[in-house]
């Protein structure tokens, strides 16, 4: 499967001038890059012809930076890896460590990581889809909307972890600190008055005749495609193929709760069924919390993980289902408190992948709402 | 039938129905206009009213949950602040910095043996991110997270780097800003300290009675 | 989660090692690409992760028996290499994962790409291009991703020094300008 050969266009010829394609830099600066990311476009009037993604404008080599610091300390280097899900990040590099160790996470510590990724999700997604409408033109109002429930989600962050954003709230072998009390009677409160607002919210966007005729048939992502591209998370499911981390690799305990795992019926998908996916996936993500938030026993937070972490020399890949796609983690020990390679597998960066092939042949303005869709960010991508 | 643009015009409810309700149901549509933790008359007016003391940071500071962290403080137990120091100076927590923003110096006295106290102890506020990793590692509990935020300073060039002294703070104020985490922190330096005495005196016991049977038998060595 | 079974592999490439250590495939010179094209018609149709290991040459302390039957320790020196690790799983039978390498040397390092294989290898091999120097035969767009297109060097070498980047500012762990007045920096 090589790179898609940019079409075909007979550059339009008037009274003998020959016009030329248009060289436009999306660059670094740009309200509706998700970050400094930069897109070079060729446009034959409004086509986009040819489009190459440049990044790396964020690249702090998070990577080699971990193999001069410990284990530990390398944990709030992730939680600014993907800047809007720092929890989600810690789960996955504690799981790859902790398949270097032989320790045992408690209960308590288990369902708590399990409401912290759920409640990650949900902020995640609804931070998207306000992003996603503010693309395409809506002006803040859907995102400021989203950004008031994400507001109630972040001060529970802070009640257990003592930071909005940059949590640093998982270690090997459990949590840092319990919750506070009362913690889970308003974290029970936030998840029972978020079915009401994702009723406003789909009241509100999903049958906008301008956002179906914007991102129904744009971007078109066929299954095979997708799958050969490593394209994982929502954006895959979108395609048509249910490929859930949280159902094939069950880590953690997420055997123990019933949840379905919405995905399109056919073999493309859009801008639309990635917008929609990410709706329903939310819903998902709040039956589960429920479940949590009930069956959540007393005990203790921190399993008997060694008080300095030296593995013995393994190899290890840890990976879970990320709010974007598939966060993992390898690495490489050698025996000393140090890693010896430490590697970030990035979501967003895979994603990118099949950017070119979905926005050629479509307009300018459809190359936003695509990259839009396919929910990066640039601190993941560039590590 | 339905109307060209009659989900726009549904979607237009929603945004009345949030514009009405934020004047009559201030709690669910505006959660965050929420100033109560700070009293009207004490923001600062121009730049020089950064308070810098320490009884006055209470106004300021975010305690609005128990483990909201800013910014790291070393302990002391009361008194003049370097006589009850329990920072030792053993640099675990400039090595395991993630940043690398603490900078220490041993203390030593005049004859140049090292006494248990730091000398330099800086702390680089553009640096620091809160991490609390320096609070995890400290075996002494001689740091621990501060939650004032407001370190702004004019002074281009060294205002940013917080020296020893202005990062000692009381055991006291750490009661009163996380009284939690500091009474479960006391009681675990107590607990240690216990046990640390307990081994002492069993190690002074065996001392005494291995030096009991050496006399003894130094008496028997004598009589025969 | 199945796992997925590297026997059929060494069944079908009887050059192919094993290493236990590592649980990886590690694959003969020239043959990484047919490997890689008889396990995608084997259901292996997702590469996950594509990432290179640099390692400096070293002593390897071993326990072994001698020819007398006593076990003494041997040291040997393991050369240099990089590695290029591949983490491949099976999205329709849902197993996985099956670890591939592809060893090359540090001065000449080459592999072969399985971009054409599988797309996700695309911007991961030019990654371990731009940061460690593999060169890929075969990739279709090979060129720096995350550092500039002018930078010179490999940043995620063992041995990489930073240049002396004379904006630095006086920070209370000056590293490197003290490396550099121990004359250990290229400029």
């Amino acid at each position: 499967m090589s790179t898609a050969a940019a079409p075909n266009y007979e550059l339009i010829q008037q009274d003998g001038l020959e016009t030329n394609l248009l060289e436009v830099s999306m660059g670094p600066h740009h309200p509706s890059t998700h970050g400094v990311f930069r897109m070079d476009v060729k446009l034959d009037g409004e086509t986009v012809v040819d489009l190459r993604p440049v990044f790396g404008y964020l690249h702090r080599n998070h990577e080699k930076l971990a193999e001069n610091m410990s284990y530990l300390s390398s944990m709030p280097f992730t939680d600014r890896l993907d800047y809007f899900n720092s929890m989600a990040n810690n789960w996955a590099y504690a799981l790859a460590a902790e398949k270097l160790i032989d320790v045992e996470v408690p209960e308590r510590a288990e369902y708590l990581r399990v409401i912290m990724a759920e409640l990650t999700r949900l902020v995640n997604h609804i931070s998207l889809v306000g992003f996603f409408i503010n693309d395409l033109g809506a002006l803040g109002t859907p995102l400021l909307y989203a950004f008031r429930e994400r507001e109630k989600i972040l001060d529970l962050f802070e009640q257990a972890s003592g930071a909005r954003m940059m949590c640093n709230y998982f270690r090997f072998g459990g949590l840092r600190n319990d919750v506070p009390e009362g913690w889970l009677d308003r974290a029970g409160e936030v998840v029972d008055r978020f079915p009401a607002f994702l009723d406003e919210y789909e009241q509100l966007l999903c049958e906008n005749e301008i956002i179906l005729s914007r991102t129904q048939g744009v971007g078109n992502l066929p299954r095979e495609l997708a799958i050969s591209a490593g394209v994982t998370g929502p954006m895959l499911r979108a395609s048509g193929m249910a490929y859930d981390l949280r159902k094939v690799d069950q880590y953690g305990i997420y055997d123990r709760f019933k949840f379905r795992v919405p995905y399109t019926d056919g073999d493309t998908g859009d801008c639309y069924d990635r917008f929609m996916i990410r709706m329903l996936e939310m819903r998902e993500s709040i039956e589960i919390l429920k479940q949590a938030l009930a069956g959540i026993p007393e005990g203790e937070i921190m399993g008997n993980a060694p008080r300095v972490f030296k593995p013995k020399p393994a190899e290890s890949y840890g990976r879970i289902e990320g709010p974007k796609g598939e966060l993992g983690f390898y690495l490489i020990a050698d025996g000393s408190p140090k890693p010896y390679r430490y590697r970030v597998r990035p979501p967003s960066l895979i994603n990118l992948t099949v950017l070119r092939d979905m926005c050629l042949g479509g307009k300018i303005a459809d190359a936003v709402i695509i990259l839009g869709s396919i929910d990066i960010v640039l601190g993941e991508v560039d590590r | 039938m339905t109307i060209l643009g009659g989900g726009i015009f549904k979607g237009m409810a929603v945004t009345l129905r949030n514009f009405v309700g934020s004047y009559i149901n201030k709690k669910e549509r505006l959660p965050t206009n929420d100033y109560s933790w700070r009293p009207d008359g004490d923001l600062p007016q121009g730049i020089g009213d950064y308070p810098k003391e320490e009884g006055e940071q209470l106004s300021d500071t975010t305690t609005v949950t128990e483990y909201s962290r800013n910014f790291p403080m070393l302990l002391h137990d009361g008194g003049e602040p370097m006589d009850t120091v329990r920072c030792v100076a053993c640099q675990i927590c400039e090595r395991e910095c993630p940043p690398q923003c603490i900078y220490i110096e041993k203390d030593y006295d005049e004859n140049g043996k090292y006494i248990k106290r730091p000398a330099v102890f800086d702390i680089d506020v553009s640096v620091c991110m809160s991490c609390q990793i320096c609070v995890e590692v400290c075996p002494f509990d001689a740091i621990v997270m501060n939650s004032q935020f407001e370190l702004s300073t004019p002074d281009r060039f060294g205002g940013l780097l917080v020296r020893r002294d202005d990062l000692l703070k009381s055991n006291d104020y750490y009661h009163q800003i996380h009284p939690e985490e500091a009474a479960a922190r006391d009681q675990k330096m107590a607990v240690e300290k216990a046990a640390k005495e307990a081994k002492k005196k069993a190690a002074a016991e065996k001392a005494r009675a291995a030096a009991e049977k050496k006399a003894v038998e130094a008496a028997k060595e004598e009589a025969k | 989660m199945n796992e997925l079974s590297h026997e059929p592999v060494l069944h079908q490439f009887p050059n192919a090692e094993w290493d236990e250590a590592a649980g990886a495939v590690i694959a003969p010179l020239g043959l990484a690409r047919t490997m890689a094209e008889w396990l995608l018609g084997h259901g292996v149709d997702y590469c996950s992760n594509v990432t290179g290991v640099d390692y400096l040459e070293r002593e390897v302390k071993e326990k072994i028996t001698n020819d007398a039957g006593k076990v003494e320790t041997v040291t040997r020196t393991e050369p240099a290499r990089i590695d290029v690790v591949y983490h491949l799983y099976s999205m329709q039978n849902k197993t996985g994962p099956l670890v591939l390498k592809q060893r090359t040397s540090r001065d000449n390092a080459e592999a072969e790409s399985l971009t054409p294989v599988w797309r996700s290898c695309d911007l991961q091999e030019r990654e371990v291009f731009d940061l460690f120097g593999v060169n890929f035969k075969g990739h279709p767009d090979q060129r720096r991703i995350l550092m500039w297109d002018e930078f010179e060097g490999h940043p995620m070498r063992r041995d990489y020094t930073e240049p002396f980047d004379y904006e630095w500012e006086p920070t209370p762990h000056n590293e490197i300008l003290e490396k550099h007045q121990k004359g250990k920096v290229i400029v």
